[in-house]
């Protein structure tokens, strides 16, 4: 019997964890809580005596920044209004502890187990009846760890355990009870598959439910009919991988559903549409489109690019760091998983306002400031651990995604040699590398493919864990230029292994012996570990093991030789020396039913929008309901709000969290412009990555407005595809060189309305695709992101496309940035198209009728090519792309960022806002706010302005010039019109003078 | 044509920023070579032939139990005061980030009587921008030895305050100790202290990242007509010195 010791570890002066913990406190209406402490516990199991208690404190303590004992249990008495100690689960990742382990291993430490935990104490008023609310909102998640309140917690050791773990059983030392992976589970016998029966209706139908495989009907039948041949019983296992296989987040049932219309039309499955749009625009630098783990480009000769964006929606909602964490080293596999070194990551992040207030979120969600905290957080720790800069992304607010918040993550890499793709062959051994295997993340496809309800958190526990960014590290090390190791690859994603080897295994075949993979701690069931979602592990095929072996141990990466493909067509898993798994692969990829869906397509208002002044609703813009009696001070406060509104305000505090700057590739960053009191806080439109000897690159742009989705989703897929190319174009992308990826996250797509928004955005997002010779090479979609409240209510999210643009940057030393950059350029506007107000930002801000969004401008692809001859020549010294807010907002943001002001008096000419229009309040409501597509702010030394005209073919106009005065002169309301200080507008943006 | 000094690049799991320190060392003129920390007990002789020896940024072990102290433990465990040694013997070291965090947790200044540590940020967060350096004019270090006017490059770490006591700090600033510091401070650091040298000051301690500054193009104001102080010099220095 060995003891448990505990140190507990104390930062000395300010911990910048409780102050976190604190100011979310008051955000949230804790308002009387005056302090919190949060103590780090970590228990040690062994025999320690007092010497190497002292050596551990030797490593774990620095007496300069944090005070320690081992006593933990003394001073208790000392009044604290409330005080929480919590542990991890065993088996969800811990860092600290696993280290731990391994320095007490090198040193020969009689240390067994390890397990990492905090005391977290309040003090100030609480009210009684908040106290759970508090806990649970705050300072502890159910998900990932157990706690008892004002007593001390007890660790739950899991390496070493010679009792097989039985997740469901344990957890009576806590007042919670841990997530139980489901009680089916407890059936089954750690070695067999239990065969259940699947003859009737009522039998699928009870599997599906108690097993959460969230299959259709007609899905069902298709299980019933192949093992009716079989005695009409099946596997528990191969019933889970068929629902991981088929799974809405596998199998992509709704992309490649035969969908009708209300009216009866036949619409082309939405997958066939993307691919037809790539096809058909035939690009030469496209090697691999909708194929493998991500698309694959070349625009020079001896280098590829692999793309990929990826959602984590659901795990993000209910565990925020892990489930973001893990989103990251997800798309960062799949990038491995075309065999590219990953250079850079990409986030976009959509979460419920900050200031949501606490009674209107349903229950069992996390508030959206501790979602944002935890999810930005996770990012920043698995790609600054990792080495990745992290250099394009969005952060959105909307009351839409407060029960579901989305985080999509994106990678690129890079390939020196041409990429061939090559299928494993018979006789190949199939090989993990990695992590080990536990009982994370099980289920994580057919989780994320259901809808979540307020026991979510508690009962798919199993399906979030936290990353380990440093493992995976060390599989891109091995991998990266390891392609002599091995003849395919794949990631191990959502259904892990089944998953993995499942695609590879498709067509040919495989037999595989689950019983020498390496595991975090014992008593998992078979089909546990083979849809075991573990992350960092990674699945190849090759026909010679052994210098694989080597590289793995060198670098100490598990390396398991799991057994092999063989040519059959039969997939065969063994288990302890039981066939456990016997399928035939034909029918695990193509035995599933084409579903039949039917939309209903939206009715968008098209009409009246752009042919006069914007219709105000009662009570509407002003106090006075007349536009023409507004001020110009009333423009101003407009102007200040939309600065000051979370979509466009500044960002700069989350970018700065992200290492943006490793690799030194990062040519145009995500924050530029001149430094104002020492830091850089001006937006790009797009980020440009180019070696550092490079005279190429790659821009990256995003496009995303679910705005423009809720009025009209076919013109949100043109303007976000319009969005993602106006970026990548603005800081220097070649327009003729571009592709796409594109993530689609939705809510039921079986509810007709929702289908038939997705299925409009599809076709808009096509048209615009085609339209600019920029093809889709890769794409995920997200459906379900819905939310049944308590209270028997849906909450979806809104229908959110995330276009990513990737283009070539032919010369790195012509890129550009929007910060304005000297006195006297000129300000002229590029694309005099039409503007609108449904689904802008005014109308977030301000009370204005519903009207269309914006329409796609067909002459935006030839001015695009105009706009990058003119870039490439020299004439264009800032860019900025017109979108959020409007030409205001965008002029606004090139002073903040250049801090330099401007003197723009001139209307762009198809705009009706000069001093005698009787009109005029409206038209500059047109000018300032309206939201269009194809435009932007561009800056022009004076000696090319006539040169940059006259290339532009009569599409830009001058406005104005940058000045060194520190106002900012807008184009309304004629000489005396509006003008502001750069000081008050950066203010506005940045919440802080 | 003199020989290319050899650059030992020493490496743990989560060291990330060692392709940019060799970039930085190859366009400074040296070879660099990586040694994971793993393998070192079987080229210690190796180590011992280099002419510098260099510990980039990253997360050695996952910035578990603190920022560099798993790193500096093994590196304990296998070299001893073997960069010392190495100092004293004129070869330069140099410890970015990381490196730096490594390098404090092994006692180079503890061991010189400097009682400091490196804390987390003030603002308690990780932290990505460009800052300006300024050599100290009373340094003796060897990699800043010279350099004229600031350089430019970015930080991009969690816990990079230096802390020390008054008194520490005053005793760090006449020995000379102090080799860069911040013309804006970005993390709380006392006296501005961006990197420390040891006695023999061929040993720098840093939290910025040179090696992100070697070509003018990567400096953030290059669109604005703003640049100049590359990070390469400072590898110049170290390169220079290890030649001879």
């Amino acid at each position: 019997m060995t003891a448990v010791h505990c140190l507990m570890v104390v930062v000395r002066g300010d911990d910048p964890r409780g102050h976190a913990l604190l100011s979310d406190a008051h955000a949230m209406g804790y308002a009387s809580l005056q302090s919190v402490t949060i103590s780090d516990l970590i228990f040690f199991q062994g025999s320690l005596g007092s010497n190497l208690h002292s050596d551990l404190e030797a490593i774990l303590v620095d007496p300069l920044l944090q005070s320690s004992t081992w006593f933990r249990s003394a001073g208790l008495e000392d009044v604290t209004s409330l005080m929480v100690e919590s542990v991890l689960h065993a088996g969800v990742t811990d860092a600290v502890a696993e280290q731990l382990l391994r320095v007490a291993r090198r040193k020969g430490w009689p240390v067994h187990g390890v397990v990492t935990g905090r005391r977290i104490e309040l003090r100030g008023e609480i009210p009684h009846g908040l106290r759970e609310t508090l806990i649970r909102r705050l300072m502890v998640n159910p998900v990932i760890e157990h706690w008892v309140v004002d007593s001390l917690v007890e660790p739950v050791f899991a390496q070493g355990a010679s009792e097989p773990i039985d997740v469901a059983d344990k957890g009576v030392l806590t007042e919670n009870p841990l997530p139980s992976v489901s009680t089916a589970t407890k059936a089954i016998h750690a070695n067999q598959a239990v065969h259940l029966p699947v003859r009737t209706d009522a039998d699928l139908d009870a599997l599906n439910r108690a097993r959460g495989m969230a299959l259709d009907p007609a899905e069902l039948d298709a299980v019933r009919s192949y093992y009716a041949g079989r005695g009409g019983v099946a596997p528990d296992i191969e019933l889970e991988m068929i629902a991981q296989t088929w799974s809405e987040h596998c199998a992509h049932k709704t992309f490649r559903a035969r969908i009708t219309t209300t009216t009866g039309d036949e619409i082309a499955p939405l997958l066939d549409q993307l691919r037809r749009a790539t096809a058909q625009i035939d690009a030469r630098y496209v090697v691999s489109a909708f194929v493998g783990n991500a698309g694959i480009l070349q625009f020079t000769p001896g280098t590829t690019f692999a793309v990929k964006c990826e959602t984590h929606n659901h795990p993000s909602a209910i565990e925020p760091f892990g489930g973001a964490n893990t989103g990251v080293g997800g798309v960062i596999r799949d990038v491995l998983g075309a065999s590219h070194r990953p250079i850079a990551c990409t986030d976009i992040l959509c979460f419920g306002p900050a200031d949501t207030s606490d009674a209107l979120l349903p229950d069992g969600v996390i508030h959206p400031r501790r979602v944002r905290s935890g999810v930005v957080a996770g990012i920043a720790d698995y790609g600054n651990k990792i080495g990745l800069p992290t250099l394009a992304g969005a952060v959105l607010y909307d009351p839409g995604y407060v029960a579901n918040p989305l985080v999509f993550a994106g990678c690129i890499g890079m390939a020196k040699s041409p990429y061939v793709a090559e299928g494993p062959l018979p006789g190949d051994r199939i090989v993990v590398l990695g992590g080990a295997t536990g009982r994370d993340g099980i289920r994580g496809a057919t989780f994320s493919s259901a809808t979540m309800d307020a026991t979510t958190g508690d009962v798919a526990g199993a399906s979030v864990q936290i990353g380990d960014p440093i493992t995976e590290k060390l599989l891109v090390d091995l991998l990266a230029d390891g392609r002599h190791l091995y003849r395919s690859i794949t990631d191990c994603g959502a259904g892990g292994l089944s998953s993995a080897i499942g695609e590879m295994a498709e067509g040919i075949g495989a037999e595989v012996d689950l019983d020498q993979l390496p595991m975090k701690y014992p008593g998992l069931a078979p089909w546990e570990v083979w849809l075991s979602e573990a992350q960092e592990r990674m699945v190849v095929a090759t026909a010679d093991p052994e210098p694989l072996h080597q590289a793995c141990e060198s670098l100490g990466i598990h390396c398991t030789d799991i057994g092999a493909f063989t040519g059959t067509g039969r997939l065969v898993v063994r288990s302890s020396g039981h066939p456990i798994v016997d399928i035939d692969t034909g029918f695990l990829h193509d035995g599933r039913p084409t579903r039949q869906m039917v939309a209903k397509l939206p009715q968008p208002n098209r009409i009246g929008a752009f042919a006069g002044a914007p219709h105000l609703s009662e009570g509407g813009l002003s106090s006075s309901t007349s536009l023409d009696a507004m001020n110009v001070a009333e423009f101003e406060t407009i102007l200040l709000e939309l600065l000051a509104h979370p979509n466009i305000a500044c960002k700069a505090p989350v970018i700065r969290r992200y290492d943006h700057e490793i690799r030194g590739a990062t040519l145009v960053r995500p924050l530029v412009g001149e430094p104002i009191g020492g830091h850089i806080i001006g937006h790009a439109d797009g980020t440009v990555i180019a070696e550092p000897l490079a005279p190429h690159g790659i821009a990256l742009g995003i496009g995303v407005n679910p705005w423009f989705g809720m009025t009209d989703p076919e013109r949100m897929g043109q303007s976000v595809v319009d969005e993602a190319v106006r970026n990548v174009v603005a800081c220097g992308g070649d327009p003729d060189q571009i592709a796409l990826l594109d993530n689609f996250s939705w809510g039921d797509p079986r509810r007709e309305e929702t289908l038939g928004d997705l299925v409009a955005t599809v076709a808009g997002a096509c048209e615009a695709a085609v339209a600019f010779g920029a093809p889709f090479v890769s794409g995920k979609d997200s459906l379900n992101n819905e939310y049944l409240g308590a209270d028997g209510g849906r909450h979806a999210v809104p229908p959110t496309l995330v276009i990513t643009a990737v283009a070539h940057v032919p010369e790195a030393s012509r890129t550009i940035t929007p910060d304005l950059k000297s006195a006297g350029n000129a300000l002229l506007v590029v694309g005099m198209t039409p503007v609108a107000f449904g689904g802008s930002h005014i109308a977030l801000v301000r009370d204005i009728a519903p009207s269309s969004a914006p329409p796609f401008d067909q002459s935006a692809p030839a001015r695009y090519r105009r706009l990058h001859a003119a870039i490439r020549d020299g004439l264009v010294v800032s860019c900025h792309d017109i979108s959020e807010g409007g030409l205001a907002v965008a002029l606004a943001e090139m002073a903040i960022a250049g801090n330099l002001g401007f003197d723009a008096p001139t209307p762009p000419p198809t705009f009706r806002a000069d001093a005698s229009d009787p009109q005029r309040g409206a038209a500059a409501l047109e000018v300032l706010f309206g939201e269009g597509n194809g435009r932007f702010v561009v800056e022009v030394e004076q000696r090319h302005v006539v040169a940059f005209v006259a290339r532009m073919s009569g599409d830009a106009t001058v406005i104005g010039a940058v000045v060194t005065g520190e106002i900012a002169r807008f184009p309304v309301f004629g000489e005396d019109g509006m003008a502001i200080p750069v000081a008050a507008l950066r203010q506005a943006w940045i919440g802080r003078p | 044509m003199s020989r290319r000094p050899e650059a030992a690049v020493l490496t743990a799991p989560g060291t990330n920023r060692d392709p940019d320190a060799c970039l930085a060392l190859e366009l400074a003129g040296a070879n660099p070579v990586v040694i994971p920390v793993a393998s070192l007990l079987d080229v210690r002789s190796r180590l011992s032939d280099s002419d510098m020896i260099v510990i980039p940024g990253g997360f050695s072990y996952a910035d578990a139990l603190g920022a560099g102290r798993l790193f500096a433990t093994e590196l304990d465990h296998v070299l001893g005061d073997h960069l010392s040694v190495a100092a004293a013997d004129r070869r330069p070291v140099i410890g970015i980030c990381n490196g730096f965090q490594t390098l404090v947790r092994l006692g180079i200044w503890t061991r010189e009587g400097y009682r400091l540590a490196l804390g987390h940020n003030a603002d308690g967060v990780f932290t990505c921008e460009w800052v300006n350096l300024v050599p100290d004019p009373m340094t003796r270090c060897i990699w800043t030895d010279g350099l004229e006017g600031e350089v430019a490059c970015p930080v991009a770490h969690g816990e990079g305050r230096v802390v020390c006591d008054d008194a520490t700090a005053s005793a760090l600033m006449e020995t000379g100790r102090v080799a860069l510091r911040y013309v804006r401070n970005p993390n709380g650091s006392r006296g501005d202290i961006a990197g420390l040298t040891d006695a023999t000051g061929f040993i720098l301690g840093l939290m910025p990242h040179p090696e992100n500054h070697v070509v003018s193009r990567q400096h953030p104001g290059f669109r604005r007509g703003i640049g100049g102080g590359l990070g390469l010099r400072i590898f110049e220095n170290g390169v220079r010195h290890a030649g001879r």
